[in-house]
């Protein structure tokens, strides 16, 4: 199986870099030709690796491919760790890589950069897959920076734009913000356990939950503790979690196969992966749970209610993925990793297919993303409308839908997570996710309805365009919508109660949520007909109906009601002022001291005091030494007399 | 030893009224000459200190060859002696004053200084036999042959330096190419041409 | 009698003597290279002097290789004259003033 993996992960690299370095030889056909062609090989093949390890029952295996350094004891190697986890990662990484490869011939067709950008996905595809294969910390960490950085790349894809040069240098920033925690809780993993090896890592994991370690003097912290919050900050960067969610939004700058593959299939998800990854670890510390449970589900309520007020079709996408990536983090949080990993996976197809369907609207429009001046758009784009219908519903989790099960067992492994207690931080949770629903019907249907139903806003010229996409384009917009509808009815009962991830996956028998509510699962069916029965629901649909009543029968009403709550208005629109702080914040003030240090410190200290202080002090002096040099051999011939009538004098008289 | 004693002041008095003479004189040629007679007479106190090689080396070098080439420049050059010469009252109290306090220092230096040591004896006398030159060379020729065929690389050096400093390749100039003369062929020369005998007109 | 002193307090007079040549001859480089000769004749002296009175012919070597070196200076500070000469028309020291800062 080993050269299996390989050829998984270096296929892709080999790809982009025949693309990225010789794209102008092979063309634009070559170069979708011999992406396509690599991602399509990982795929299949991942795609047998999972068929393997789920149906042929083969063992997880730990390769260590190739020892990089070994520094005082510390191993760093490159290394795949294939399980049951990384197996389903790696078959729903490469296969929405794959629909997003076909997807953006269509979409980046008329664009100069076509090459380049087929490299940067075959070229994520492989940091991906280096990520979730790693088994080690630093290879880890190695795919999260270079997802990281394909991430930027692509979100200033179009490096002309000026806001697209902001949004990619903001989500570096604030991605760097969250690293830092990142790297800083490796550090404290090496520090503790003195290997960067996760077989090793997790086999100390009750060693080191027994450490503590004095972060502040005087007050211990537990070992495990901090561990696994220093870690979690990584994943509240990558997995764009509150209060370091801002970059995602702006992401939206980049082109649309980007934010349906990197900004909400795969790369945001690589911090819940990371924290079920880390499982072993997590489930030594119910402090960090319990930090985890409430920042996803401030992320998962309140990045909803954002979604509502926003006019860009992405962005209102956008909106709706940091708030699903909240549900998943609240799943960790309560641990019920296995209910996370699996929204992940179902959200992972219908927020492609809504992506790439709210990509397909914008080509067909010409790209232009204000649904204020869309409508009506249905009958112009049939399968468009229909997939899109498919991914919104599965998004609410309209029951049925590949949505569904997973939100609703995760809304009831929340619900059960009594270890938590029936403390502020159970209600929050609980409340947050109920009510996200909700909210979550509301915006997905204001967004279709404003999309595809109601009059017609466009303008002419626009409207006598509208057709259809082709192909490459609706292709993977039906292979997407396939899983989103149907992936749950024989994924849910293996993946969630039948032991899918085995080892891979470890929770402490007593807060064992997903082994409680199996006790009582009868099937797909048996949720389905029980599901009257949930507030869950009946949440959603009251969103759907919102939805309906303010946005197709009553289309006056919403900006009566925006007219009414102005003051909330606003601090939705701007977004809970979280870029005014920043910017104006953090950022400003980092520039106060740059500003500062280059002025003073770089251009007056450095610049003005030492080098050229020491280059006109030398030019100083030498012009005043020039003025005895004056040429004359009689000159330096007397100072000689002089200095030895000197010299013979000092020896004399004062030695 | 009062005769020789009396000789030494005598000679000392001669070169030190010639050495003045180099300074102040107002014609370089006279400079010259009086730097010859200086040499002279340094040379004859060098034989009184017994050390007769060098003595005569200094006669045949210096004066036979060095002044030689002083005097011969400067009579080549023929340097304006007036316009050369003056200025030199300007300087003279600075001169005066540095002289000074190097007289000071050296008598300091060498009769204060050396009061307890008696040093102001006479020579202790050579053995019998002594031979300055041959002692020289037995110390040159082996001990410091090194340095002894350094000098004779610095001789040579001067040799070259000079030649190629002063040597001028003037345009029109008839000099003898002996490679080219070698090189030549006859054919290069002599063009046989083949014609009728004239006939008798 | 005459012994070390004697040598060196000559050796001395010439050496001041050649000193203020330098001094006052500002202006003839003819001049200061044959002051130069007598600043090195006066050294002579003192190694002479000095060999005498330790009865070691080290110091004699030496005034043997100052006067090859002496020697050696002269032509070519003689040469350099002449080429001076022959480009500026003046051995004068004052007009000699292209190296200035």
């Amino acid at each position: 199986m080993y050269s299996y993996y390989l050829t998984i992960v270096l296929a892709p690299l080999f790809a982009a870099i025949v693309a990225g370095l010789f794209g102008y030889k092979i063309g634009r056909k070559g170069a979708h030709s011999i992406t396509i062609g690599a991602v399509g090989l990982s795929c299949v093949l991942s795609f047998y690796v999972l068929y393997r390890m789920y149906w042929g029952g083969a063992e997880p295996e730990n390769i260590s491919v190739y020892t990089w350094a070994v520094s005082d004891g510390l191993r760093m190697e490159v290394g795949f760790l294939v399980d049951r986890l990384t197996v389903l990662m790696m078959a729903v990484v490469t296969f929405v890589s794959f629909m997003v490869h076909i997807y953006t011939i269509g979409y980046m067709h008329d664009d100069p950069g076509y090459q380049r950008f087929f490299s940067y996905i075959s070229l994520f595809t492989f940091s991906m897959l280096m990520l979730v294969m790693s088994n080690n910390f630093l290879q880890l960490f190695f795919g999260w920076e270079a997802v990281g950085l394909v991430s930027y790349l692509l979100i200033g894809f179009w490096f002309k734009r000026e806001t697209a040069i902001f949004a990619n240098l903001k989500a570096f920033l604030v991605n760097r913000v969250g690293d830092f925690g990142f790297i800083l809780g490796i550090a404290a993993v090496v520090m503790f356990t003195g290997s960067l090896d996760y077989a090793t890592v997790f086999g100390q994991a009750e060693e080191v939950a027994a450490q503590s370690v004095e972060v502040f003097p005087g007050s211990p912290w537990n070992a495990m503790t901090l561990i696994c919050i220093l870690l979690f900050i990584g994943a509240m960067g990558k997995s764009a979690q509150a209060p370091l969610h801002v970059w995602l939004p702006d992401s939206m700058e980049g082109p649309t196969p980007i934010s349906a593959l990197i900004h909400a299939a795969t790369m945001v998800t690589a911090g819940i992966f990371m924290v079920a990854r880390m499982s072993p670890l997590y489930e030594f510390s119910t402090t960090a749970l319990a930090v985890v449970i409430v920042i996803g589900a401030i992320t998962a309520f309140f990045m909803g209610l954002l979604g509502i007020v926003q006019n860009d079709i992405k962005r209102v996408v956008a909106y709706s993925t940091l708030s699903q990536l909240g549900y998943m983090t609240v799943a960790l949080g309560a641990s019920a990793y296995g209910a996370a990993i699996f929204h992940l996976m179902t959200h992972a197809f219908f927020k492609a297919l809504l992506f790439l369907a709210a990509g397909s609207v914008i080509i067909a429009m010409h790209h232009e993303q204000d649904i204020r001046k869309m409508g009506g758009i249905r009958k112009y784009m049939p399968i468009t409308y229909w997939t899109s219908l498919i991914g919104s519903l599965a998004l609410i989790g309209f029951p049925g839908t590949a949505g569904f099960f997973s939100k609703d067992l995760l809304i009831e492994a929340v619900r059960d997570s009594h270890w938590h207690g029936e403390g502020a931080v159970y209600w929050i949770a609980y409340l947050s996710v109920l009510l996200g629903v909700f909210v979550t019907a509301l915006y997905s249907f204001r967004m279709f309805f404003l999309v595809f139903h109601g009059e017609e806003r466009m303008d002419k010229e626009t409207r006598s365009h509208l057709h259809e996409t082709p192909w490459v384009v609706t292709v993977p917009l039906v292979m997407l919508a396939i899983p989103s509808l149907a992936i749950g009815w024989f994924t849910v009962g293996p993946v969630l109660f039948g032991g899918f991830f085995g080892d891979a996956i470890f929770v402490e028998h007593s807060r064992d949520v997903l082994a409680h509510i199996g006790e009582h699962w009868h099937g797909p069916m048996g949720l389905l007909t029980h599901t009257w029965q949930t507030p869950v629901f009946w949440l959603a649909m009251g969103g759907l109906a919102t939805a309906v009543y303010l946005y197709l029968l009553r289309p006056d009403l919403p900006a009566k009601i925006k007219a009414k709550v102005e003051g909330l208005y606003n601090l939705l629109d701007r977004k809970y002022y979280f870029d005014d702080l920043y910017i104006k914040g953090f950022a400003a003030w980092g520039r106060g001291i740059g500003t500062a240090l280059w002025k003073h410190g770089d251009q007056f200290l450095i610049d003005g005091v030492l080098v050229n202080g020491t280059a006109n002090s030398v030019g100083k002096l030498a012009g005043v030494m020039r003025q005895l040099q004056s040429g004359y051999l009689y000159t330096y011939a007397f100072a000689m007399i002089i200095g030895l009538t000197m010299f013979l004098g000092w020896l004399i008289w004062f030695r | 030893m009062i005769f020789e004693a009396m000789l030494f002041y005598l000679f000392a008095a001669i070169m030190i009224g010639a050495a003045l003479g180099v300074v102040f004189a107002k014609n370089p040629v006279h400079s010259v000459m009086f730097l010859v007679l200086t040499f002279f007479n340094s040379a004859i106190l060098w034989l009184m200190a017994e050390a007769e090689f060098l003595a005569i080396v200094l006669v045949l070098v210096y004066v036979g060859a060095v002044m030689v080439l002083f005097l011969f420049v400067i009579m080549m050059l023929e340097v304006n002696v007036e316009a050369v010469k003056r200025g030199l009252t300007r300087y003279a109290p600075l001169a005066i004053a540095i002289a000074l306090i190097m007289v000071i220092e050296l008598i300091q230096l060498i009769w204060l200084r050396s009061q307890d040591v008696q040093v102001s004896s006479s020579f202790a006398p050579n053995p019998e036999g002594y031979d300055n030159t041959k002692a020289l060379g037995a110390v040159l020729y082996t001990e410091h042959v090194y340095a002894f065929e350094i000098a004779a690389v610095i001789l040579l050096l001067a040799i070259v330096a000079a030649i190629t400093l002063t040597m001028r390749k003037r345009p029109g100039l008839k000099v003898q190419d002996i490679a080219k003369q070698v090189s030549v062929r006859a054919k290069d020369r002599i063009r046989i041409v083949k014609m009728d005998a004239e006939k008798k007109q | 009698m005459i012994g070390l002193q004697h040598y060196l307090t000559l050796s001395a007079m010439l050496f001041v003597l050649s000193i203020a040549g330098i001094i006052i001859n500002r202006r003839n480089l003819i001049l200061l290279l044959m002051c130069i000769e007598l600043m090195l004749l006066a050294v002579n002296f003192n190694f002479i002097a000095f060999s005498r009175y330790l009865g070691d012919e080290t110091g004699q070597v030496f005034v043997f290789f100052i006067l090859t070196v002496a020697a050696a200076e002269a032509a070519i500070g003689l040469a350099i004259l002449v080429v001076l000469f022959r480009t500026r028309r003046s051995i004068n020291v004052e007009e000699l003033n292209r190296m200035k800062g």
